[in-house]
């Protein structure tokens, strides 16, 4: 019995991702909508899957229940070996500092820097000084190509130089797990897959696995794994790649 | 100790959120600055009031003082037998007494001729008045018939009396109509009860205003011997003297002014009123500026809480907020308080200050009100969703 419980565990700590029949829903009485019907997904670490289908189809609702943004209505849902199920919202915030999340607009904070953006995520990191903190920051902004421009506030920066630090600000508190909504859609195409491959090589280095909503055929090479999403259900998901 | 500053030490975001927009922040501060003026200078009357109808009962040399229970303050007193004061002599602890009369007059401006009502007090010469000690000097002189001692605080338009009296020239003047020679300058200051002040000899007094009876005072000072309680004194004395008179400690003296123009006039209230509809200004200003900036930046909050940061924490921002432009608020406030007072006190002589009390009592408002404006609009972080920033 032991055993038994021992090895389900160590199945269960492979999957960032755990998802079984998950089903999710917008209103109430005649109004209700289902968004999510009966969803099955497992994401393990270290992969970079991309989440693609129709708008309206349930791909955010989908990010925003496994970033435990949301609370989960019906089916089993498990984040980094949490499960989300009744979670309070205590136990969700909590989950959210191993979660980064890339958003489509950016959301950088534009009263900050570039390097204080990033340090926003680098100080929920706990036990640290103010000084690692930033020195964090610096070194991710470093790593995206941005040690120039750090004094900057998101105004005077391009929109691929905003989303480099975004994808700064999510990686600097060392996430398990990358949200990100359509990165690349207000990027030119070598921008893009410039930002993509930048996210994929960071997130390979940090073991952390990656769940990208996508509709830019031009980076589908890059990931490990493509979904198909429409009218709420994952109705294919097969290797492309691989 | 500077490692766990630096463990603590956080990005200023409050300060950064209010900074961001220069403009908006500076009408923040004139908003909240306006209402600490306001509220400066309503408290500061209602005080320069109180303070200054009790200025002549703080100088009196008196531990314990008689009036009439039909006394109502210094601006309607009514008269005693002064037997009740000679009466309290047989108390043992009773050092010396010394009558007063005190009356407004009319006084002639001797360089335009216009007459003011004046506040006059009479007394014996020999008897100690004030607590000034060079007063006995000059109270000498009043020993002579239609002699004054002119208040040198009173306003301006009872003359140049003081300008004229140092440059050596005969003041001469009239006070109820009879001939008066101003002898000597003493410092009383003006109240709103009276704009200025004489002292004069109960003789002269009684010869310009002979309608008050010789045989009637307005009020009685006693002086107690060494180590004697003013307060069981008075107690003994309130006992045995007759109900025509009534005895008061020199505090209750004060007090017993103070609470004519807190309680039986409207002047108190108006002032408090002016102060909290100040207060009232200063909520809405600030409520308004917190307001918008949380609507302003809740994507940016919502980005926060998505991030993992705790609603809890956001508050503090807010808090931090309403505290920052509670400080920037209160100092100009503070400063343009003190220009206002100094020309208040210059214009109409009032003892209009900026005291201890009133500098932290205006300080503690101004933090309610931005504190108060920004727990408010806090409610509005409720609305901001992370799941919506998606």
């Amino acid at each position: 019995m032991v055993k038994a419980n021992k090895s389900k565990n160590i199945v269960k700590n492979l999957k960032t991702v755990s998802i079984n029949n998950l089903s999710h829903f917008y209103g109430k009485n005649e109004n209700k909508k289902q968004v999510l019907n009966d969803v099955n997904l497992n994401i393990d670490k270290g992969e970079l899957v991309l989440l693609k289908g129709p708008s309206g189809c349930g791909k955010t609702t989908l990010l925003t229940l496994i970033g435990a943004l949301r609370t989960c209505q019906s089916g089993d849902l498990t984040v980094l070996n949490n499960q989300l199920n009744g979670a309070s919202r205590k136990t969700r915030q909590i989950l959210r500092r191993s979660i980064g999340m890339i958003f489509q607009g950016h959301n950088l904070l534009r009263c900050l820097t570039a390097e204080q953006n990033v340090q926003m995520g680098a100080d929920l990191i706990k036990g640290l000084t103010y000084l690692q903190r930033r020195e964090i920051a610096r070194n991710w902004l470093s790593a995206v190509g941005l040690e120039e421009h750090h004094k900057k506030l998101p105004n005077d920066l391009s929109g691929g130089q905003k989303q480099r630090v975004a994808i700064a600000r999510a990686l600097s508190a060392n996430p398990k797990l990358l949200l990100a909504d359509e990165p690349t859609s207000a990027l030119d195409s070598v921008t893009g897959r410039e930002i993509v491959t930048l996210l994929r090589k960071l997130a390979k280095e940090q073991n952390c696995s990656v769940l990208m909503v996508t509709h830019d055929p031009r980076i589908s090479d890059m990931a490990d794994r493509i979904l198909n999403m429409e009218d709420g259900k994952i109705y294919s998901a097969h290797s492309e790649l691989i | 100790m500077s490692f766990s500053f630096l463990k603590f030490r956080k990005i200023p975001l409050a300060w950064l959120l209010l900074t961001r927009q220069p403009l908006r922040l500076a009408v923040a501060i004139a908003g909240i600055s306006f209402a600490g003026i306001l509220m400066f200078m309503q408290l500061g009357f209602r005080d320069g009031l109180f303070d200054t109808s009790v200025t002549i009962h703080k100088l009196l040399d008196a531990d314990l003082v008689l009036i009439s229970p039909r006394s109502k303050s210094s601006i309607s007193m009514s008269g005693f037998p002064k037997r009740r004061l000679i009466q309290t002599l047989a108390v043992e602890d009773v050092e010396k007494t010394a009558p007063v009369n005190l009356n407004y007059l009319l006084w002639r401006n001797p360089e335009n001729l216009k007459t003011r009502s004046i506040l006059a007090l009479g007394f014996n010469p020999s008897d100690s008045l004030l607590l000034d000690e060079g007063f006995s000097k000059k109270a000498y002189k009043l020993r002579n018939p239609s002699r004054v001692l002119f208040d040198k605080l009173s306003r301006p338009e009872f003359g140049p009396i003081e300008e004229w009296f140092l440059s050596d020239k005969k003041v001469e003047t009239e006070v109820a109509g009879k001939r008066v020679i101003v002898e000597g300058l003493v410092e009383l200051g003006p109240s709103f009860g009276a704009d200025g002040n004489l002292i004069t000899s109960r003789e002269t007094f009684l010869r310009l205003f002979p309608a008050n009876p010789p045989g009637s005072i307005e009020i009685g000072l006693i002086k107690l011997k060494k180590g004697s309680d003013p307060e069981l004194i008075s107690r003994i004395l309130n006992k045995s003297l007759p109900n025509d008179v009534r005895v008061l400690t020199k505090n209750q003296f004060i007090e017993f002014e103070k609470n004519y123009w807190k309680n039986s006039t409207a002047i108190g209230f108006i002032f408090s009123l002016g102060a909290l509809m100040g207060f009232v200004v200063g909520c809405v200003v600030v409520y308004q500026i917190l307001y918008s900036d949380v609507t302003d930046h809740l994507p940016e909050y919502a980005t926060l809480l998505a991030m993992g940061y705790r609603l809890k924490s956001l508050f503090f921002v807010v808090a931090r907020e309403g505290f920052l432009l509670a400080l920037f608020g209160y100092l100009p406030a503070y400063f343009s308080g003190q220009i206002l007072y100094s020309v208040i006190r210059s214009s109409t002589k009032l003892p209009i200050i900026m005291d201890a009390d009133k500098t932290i009592l205006i300080f503690v408002l101004v933090l309610v009100m931005c504190m108060g404006s920004a727990a408010v609009a806090m409610r509005k972080l409720v609305d901001a969703d992370p799941a919506e920033i998606f």
